[in-house]
């Protein structure tokens, strides 16, 4: 029988579930890094007991973790003994150096402002190497390794877009989020930059494009504008490559073209602004959200923690509210804290600010709480352990 | 030997307990205690100072018998009773936030 593995990234540390395929009984472990923000845990979909965490902090900056036993123990991949030609310690796995001059890009005043280096968002490992990773970091650039962690290398010419004076930060700041590998052409890949948008590149990261044609902003003084729109997460079914589905700051939308074009699916949703959004495993058009009230008031609407789900690819979408809470509930999910697993029925999995980790083994029909009392949930990753 | 006093996150990622005693040569100054450090333990690197400029984090302090060295040249000689290990030189990550 299957196992499930849950990867939990929050404020103050990383806590892995466990469960076998029946989803009823769970093992809670952690913290690991305590007093640490995780930003977010993934394992290799080819090697699963490798698992790459971003371990960060406001004091002391950003910490690539490694773990080749499923979460048991971990190791900073650059920080032991090795050596360079002339005899000095690597020490490289932490240091995430843009290519060239870094360059400027908006800030919220509209002046021009330095590219700096913060923390990683995202990890996504390769689909075919262990030892490859991707990361997503703010402020906004696509680094890789191909080291198992231990050195980083820009992928800079997204950062070089003749576009990047324009980006500019959202406020939790000019994140790369959202990195998304085409399964079936190692050399597409999209991503997603909050407040600048998505961008594809079709040779393996040297040239990228902005794909936000359709898009719709009104807080961006060009609402259609080819860059500068908030886009909080975007999802993909691995069986359609080319059907893409995006939560942004307000509207759900949909493209069938890899991001070429996007027309909204927001269709009767309580409120269309959030920020996960996820797609079925066995259902390419059976897809998830979490309704937020507004950009004001980051908690559900009417106090009713609610899942959207769309079984028609958007616009007609039923709330899932079994087992969630439905008075005073003024939580958020944030756009890495939702995940689905592999086993049929789909499971699907968020976390909140709150601290509760919901799971459902039934395609989202019924939840139930894995944990209650966790920090605020920052992200969550599922594995399927066969 | 040099006594250093880490933060307790930056014991725990360098896998020590409590103070680390390190051979400095000298000059003993912000820099070569710090070089000396990240030496000995790299996973500290860009913990304490920037990876590429090399300054000091804005959340970190420096302390050393009883007076704050953080805004000190990072080349300036450290007192004496750092430099004989009388006193430890102390990294402190700021009281900001929870």
């Amino acid at each position: 029988m299957s196992n499930i593995r849950v990867l939990v990234g929050t404020r103050k540390g990383a806590f892995i579930l466990t469960s076998d395929g029946k989803r009823k009984r769970w093992k809670v472990e952690g913290p690991h890094f305590a007093g640490w923000e995780i930003y977010h845990m993934k394992g290799s979909p080819v090697e699963p007991n490798r698992l790459y965490a971003s371990q960060t902090s406001a004091w002391f900056g950003q910490i690539i973790q490694r773990s080749d036993d499923g979460g048991r123990t971990w190791d900073t991949p650059g920080g032991g003994p090795a050596t360079n030609p002339q005899g000095m310690p690597m020490g490289e796995s932490n240091q995430f150096v843009y290519d060239g001059v870094p360059g400027t890009h908006q800030w919220y005043d509209g002046t021009q402002h330095p590219w700096e280096f913060k923390r990683v968002w995202h990890l996504e490992p390769s689909l075919d190497d262990p030892d490859h990773v991707y990361a997503g970091v703010e402020d906004a650039a696509l680094f890789e390794s191909k080291d198992g962690g231990k050195s980083w290398q820009e992928l800079s010419g997204l950062r070089k877009h003749d576009t990047g004076p324009k980006w500019q930060p959202g406020a939790g700041g000019m994140c790369l989020h959202t990195i998304l590998l085409d399964p079936k052409d190692p050399k597409r890949m999209s991503i997603a930059i909050s407040a600048a948008g998505a961008f594809r590149t079709d040779d393996g990261g040297k040239t990228w494009k902005p794909i936000n044609r359709g898009l719709h902003s009104q807080y961006i003084p060009d609402p259609t504008a080819e860059v500068g729109h908030c886009v909080h997460r975007i999802a993909m079914h691995p069986s359609r490559p080319n059907t893409l589905f995006m939560q942004k700051h307000w509207d759900v939308m949909r493209s069938d073209d890899a991001g070429d074009s996007w027309r909204e699916v927001s269709g009767n949703l309580p409120s269309d602004f959030g920020f996960p959004i996820d797609v079925h495993t066995h259902e390419p058009e059976t897809i998830y959200v979490v309704p937020i009230k507004s950009d004001s008031e980051h908690f559900p609407p009417d106090g009713k923690l609610r899942v959207y789900r769309s079984r028609t690819g958007g616009n007609e979408w039923e709330a899932l509210t079994k087992g969630l809470p439905q008075r005073n509930c003024y939580v958020n999910v944030l756009r890495d804290a939702m995940s689905v697993d592999a086993l049929d029925p789909c499971g699907v999995y968020f976390g909140t600010t709150g601290g509760q980790v919901y799971a459902s083994a039934d395609g989202g029909d019924s939840w139930a709480s894995i944990v209650r009392d966790l920090p605020a949930v920052l992200s969550v990753e599922v594995q399927t352990l066969t | 030997m040099i006594r250093i006093v880490l933060p307790p996150h930056l014991r725990t990622l360098a896998h020590v307990d409590g103070e680390v005693e390190l051979e400095v040569a000298a000059p003993i100054t912000q820099r070569s205690v710090l070089d000396a450090l990240e030496t000995r333990y790299p996973m500290l690197r860009g913990t304490i100072r920037d990876h590429v400029a090399q300054l000091r984090r804005p959340l970190v302090r420096f302390f050393a018998c009883g007076e704050d060295l953080s805004h000190e040249s990072p080349d300036a000689p450290l007192p004496d009773a750092i430099a004989n290990g009388a006193e430890p030189f102390l990294v402190i990550g700021a009281i900001a936030g929870g």
